[in-house]
């Protein structure tokens, strides 16, 4: 079973993936069809990526009639988030450190 | 369909202190200094020296000098080794520091982890916590004179 780090950054690597993806985010749920129109890529390009981003777990789809809906799963990027917030709390932390330091260095 | 999908992270931290830039730059430095607030370690301000930072955990971070410019940056690599390659951690962490009116801008930049280092990731997330508690300790102690 792959890692969801792994699966999660490789997926969200590849731009056009990336550029489907924040679409979603920016303008909610979307279709098949409206994606396409704005991607410059061809329909079933742009459904090959939404699979990528759906098994990543970064989308869902909802069926409709014909269409199908795509929307963002912002939740799937918790682990990315989760991971870059903790370094960032790491150097938070030794910079508090480094303060205290230059409190007691002497000019 | 690209091998580049290993995408490089990175994490910014910046923060003003009312110190200036050359003070700065001897906490960032000066090994006992350094030891003060990040790590012990054997660091020389010279490109391409190697040296290591040993955390109070037990774990040691192997790096390299990169680059130095006095009172502006310093960059050194930040790599964990580790038998199992999946766990290898290869960073590079950069400091920038910039004057401003009453002090010096500091801004810390660390780069390079790869989405094939996943293990990595998980090591870090296990790891902090204790460092964290180990830091809160230290922090808790009273300043000393110097």
């Amino acid at each position: 079973m792959p890692n969801a780090h792994d699966l999660l950054f490789r997926t969200l690597a590849d731009p056009t993936r990336r550029a489907l993806f924040e679409r979603l985010c920016r303008n909610g749920e979307q279709t098949v069809g409206a994606l396409t129109a704005q991607a410059g890529i061809s329909q079933p390009a742009v459904s090959k990526h939404l699979g990528v981003l759906k098994r990543a777990g970064l989308v869902r789809d909802r069926h409709e009639g014909r269409q199908t809906h795509y929307s963002a799963q912002l939740g799937a990027l918790a682990p990315l988030i989760d991971w870059t917030s903790q370094m960032a709390g790491f150097w938070q932390n030794r910079f508090d450190h480094l303060d205290d330091l230059l409190k007691r260095m002497d000019q | 369909m690209t091998n580049q999908a290993a995408e490089v992270l990175s994490v910014v931290v910046e923060r003003e202190f009312d110190h200036p830039p050359e003070k700065l730059w001897r906490a960032l430095t000066q090994p006992h200094l350094i030891e003060e607030w990040l790590m012990k370690n054997d660091f020389k301000a010279a490109v391409g020296h190697s040296f290591n930072l040993r955390g109070d955990w037990g774990g040691v971070l192997d790096c390299e000098v990169l680059a130095v410019e006095p009172n502006r940056t310093l960059s050194y690599s930040w790599n964990h080794a580790h038998d199992d390659a999946a766990y290898n951690l290869k960073s590079v962490v950069t400091f920038t520091l910039t004057p401003t009116g009453k002090g010096t801008h500091l801004r810390m930049e660390q780069s390079g982890f790869r989405p094939d280092q996943k293990q990595a990731h998980g090591g870090a997330r296990a790891g902090w916590p204790q460092f964290f508690d180990k830091l809160g300790q230290v922090l808790e102690r009273p300043a000393q004179g110097s």
